[in-house]
């Protein structure tokens, strides 16, 4: 599996720009699938199963970034717009990949004195892609934060672990369910997200789905000083309860707890104060869908070095084949 | 430029939710050139212009928003005077000492304000505590001439300070409006147009969303009119910044063509309508630029995400002041736009949209 998370995480595609990314997954999901389309906004859906319930599953592929709008005229340092939600205080220094493969360094203004200790607004930084003969990034360039996949027993560490890994844990689904199972099954891997949930909120459009999941990472609470939250890294998947966007109907929790107590699958409760995913605009599609999330519990989210660990990859995995591949039962709330 | 049209819709009176005024003006002007012309339940103007060699095509959806920013009446005082708020993004600090005109019947107005010789320490007043003064002795006065809930817009008029240029309120969006009605007035178009002008846009892009949601197009381009500030940087610390400080960030630029949205803060436009609008203009020969900030939004970002989603663009003419009494418009952007869109239309077809 780490093979296919270096892939992914090392792809380029930030927001609006997913068809690296697209691409590899379409490759790697061909023949594991019934049928598969790309929709109006670049969302990948990939149909499998027949009968029971219609499900969708969705796992975003684009990842945060920067938009580089506006270069000066004199010296081409490029000033940029934010692609989803950056964390200031991890840019200067940082680097950036166009899609031609030029990478960029940020900058800050006044990085020793007033740089050094606070947090300077969006506006003070500027990516450098100069070559010392002239070349330049063409305004209007998108960019994703570079930096290579590494492992450290059985942490993983990339960039765009959010939410690649959600891919990884769709594309491992669907790999052990075989084209064998007795739901209408639509994996979305939607484009968007990080910008406002916009890919999947036209992909549970055209789907109509009964149910919906999505795959995506949650933050943890056993970091020093960080949000109080019960998630622990390595503690299991994440069974959402609750986030800013998303109250899952307790019935599904209920089926995603009863379904891991059987097969023995390790999870957790998450409630996550700051923060959504692609449920959460699931859930209000048309007359609306009762929705639910399977999270992959990841440290240092936002920043190039987001760190998860492969047991609660693979558990995530188990809980969602186990989930998808027998008749669905939701009891009446 | 259709420079008598553009006089008239931008003299129009027609503040987000109170459109009748610019309506009116559109339909008359697009009545027999259009098919199944129809005010929705909103006040969205749709129509289609179905094109010779429509089969096949992408069905396009071009759109303009009607509505202008402005203030409404919201009570009246024991003084005479109104109450009112903004309906729409409107900039507090412009508004003392403005001339208005109020109501239906364009009252005259002025907003309140401490005339220099009383006060020169007076601050702009904060929306909520905006009056205009019509000159009304009292409550009882003022009452018979207005309504809670009648429009407030900028009184200033339209003018052309040179053959160049147009000034105007309103030219936010109604120098679209035109470019729209101006491109209905064309004889027919090889694809199939689907048309609205919109509602609500400067409120929350109401009007788009279900206009969108009605047409169920495979394309849209959103015409619009968005910001320049191609100006000298007169802030405070201006000096320091010819030292070696950052450049002055103008947005668009006056007379550099049609502006294309890379990003803004509720769309992404998408990748492949980017590259055939900057393909066609290239071919033909028209100036273009990236518009080089992120602040705003557009219809655009109700229509992309309306139903299964609608790969859209927004081609934008570049203005100073807008959302003021006297915004300021080249024509050379307007036509360059113009002919943007007469070259490129034609051309959109299933291979603009397909992906590598």
């Amino acid at each position: 599996m780490n093979e296919l998370i270096r892939k992914l995480t090392e792809a380029w595609g930030p927001s609006g720009y997913e068809h690296q990314v697209r691409r590899l997954i379409q490759e790697e999901v061909a023949g594991l699938v019934d049928e598969m389309r790309v929709d109006a906004l670049g969302n990948l859906i990939c149909r499998v199963g027949s009968g029971g319930k219609r499900v969708m599953v969705s796992a975003h592929m684009d990842e945060i970034g920067v938009m580089a709008l506006f270069a000066e005229p004199e010296s081409g340092y490029l000033r940029f717009e934010p692609i989803g939600g950056l964390l200031h205080s991890t840019l200067a220094g940082n680097r950036v990949r166009f899609e031609d493969g030029i990478t960029g360094v940020i900058g800050v203004h006044d990085s020793f004195g007033v740089g050094r200790t606070s947090v300077p607004a969006l506006r003070d930084f500027y990516i450098d892609v100069s070559d010392g003969a002239g070349a330049a990034v063409e305004a209007g360039s998108p960019a994703a934060f570079w930096r290579e996949f590494e492992t450290r027993g059985t942490r993983l560490i990339a960039k765009s672990l959010d939410d690649r890994i959600g891919c990884v844990v769709a594309i491992e689904t669907l790999r052990a369910l075989g084209r064998q199972a007795p739901n209408e099954l639509h994996f979305v891997f939607s484009v968007q997200e990080e910008v406002g949930l916009r890919g999947a909120r036209t992909a549970a459009y055209a789907i109509d789905p009964e149910l919906g999941i999505a795959l995506d990472v949650t933050a943890t609470g056993d970091e020093p000083r960080n949000r109080k939250m019960a998630v622990t890294l390595g503690g299991g998947a994440a069974i959402k309860v609750h986030d800013s966007g998303l109250v899952v109907p307790p019935a599904i929790v209920a089926w995603m707890e009863g379904c891991a107590a059987q097969e023995g699958i390790p999870v957790q409760r998450e409630l996550l104060d700051a923060g959504t995913t692609d449920a959460a605009v699931i859930q209000v599609a048309r007359a609306g869908v009762p929705s639910g999330c399977i999270s992959i519990p990841c440290r240092f989210l936002h920043t190039s070095s987001e760190t998860c660990d492969i047991r609660d990859v693979q558990a995530c995995v188990e809980l969602l084949r186990q989930l998808l591949g027998r008749p669905i039962e939701l009891d009446a709330a | 430029m259709n420079i008598d049209l553009l006089r008239r819709l931008s003299s129009a009176r027609a503040i987000s939710g109170q459109e009748d005024d610019a309506r009116q003006i559109i339909i008359a002007a697009i009545e027999g050139q259009v098919e199944e012309l129809r005010v929705d339940t909103l006040g969205n103007i749709l129509a289609s212009k179905p094109g010779s060699q429509g089969a096949g095509r992408p069905r396009v959806m071009v759109t303009a928003h009607m509505d202008e920013i402005g203030l409404v009446v919201r009570g009246i005082t024991a003084e005479g005077l109104l109450r009112c708020y903004n309906v729409g993004g409107i900039d507090a600090r412009i508004l003392p000492g403005l001339r208005v005109a109020v109501g239906a019947e364009a009252l005259p107005g002025v907003v309140l304000w401490k005339p220099i010789h009383l006060g020169r320490e007076q601050k702009s007043v904060p929306l909520d505590k905006l009056h205009v003064d019509i000159g009304a002795r009292d409550r009882a006065e003022a009452a018979r001439l207005v309504r809670p809930g009648d429009m407030i817009t900028f009184a200033e008029g339209f003018s052309q300070p040179g053959p160049g240029s147009v000034r105007g309120k309103a030219l936010d969006n109604r120098a679209g409006c035109a470019l729209l009605v101006e491109l209905l007035q064309d004889a027919a178009w090889p694809c199939d147009l689907l048309v609205a002008f919109t509602c609500q846009e400067e409120i929350g892009l109401r009007g788009a969303q279900v206009a969108a949601q009605a047409l169920q197009p495979d394309v849209a381009i959103v015409l619009e009119t968005t910001p320049a500030h191609d100006l000298p940087d007169l802030s405070a610390d201006a000096d320091e910044r010819a030292g070696g400080g950052p450049a002055f960030n103008p947005a668009t630029r006056l007379g550099a063509g049609p502006a294309l949205t890379v990003m803004d803060t509720r769309m992404i436009t998408d990748p492949r309508l980017l590259a055939w609008l900057r393909a066609g203009a290239r071919a033909a020969g028209i100036p273009l630029q990236l518009k080089s900030m992120r602040g705003g939004g557009t219809d655009g970002g109700a229509i992309h995400i309306a139903g299964s989603g609608v790969p859209t663009a927004v081609v934008a003419m570049p203005a100073r002041y807008v959302h003021g009494p006297a915004a300021l418009l080249r024509v050379s952007d307007y036509d360059h736009t113009l002919a943007l869109l007469r070259s490129v239309l034609p051309d959109l077809s299933a291979a603009t949209l397909a992906r590598d």
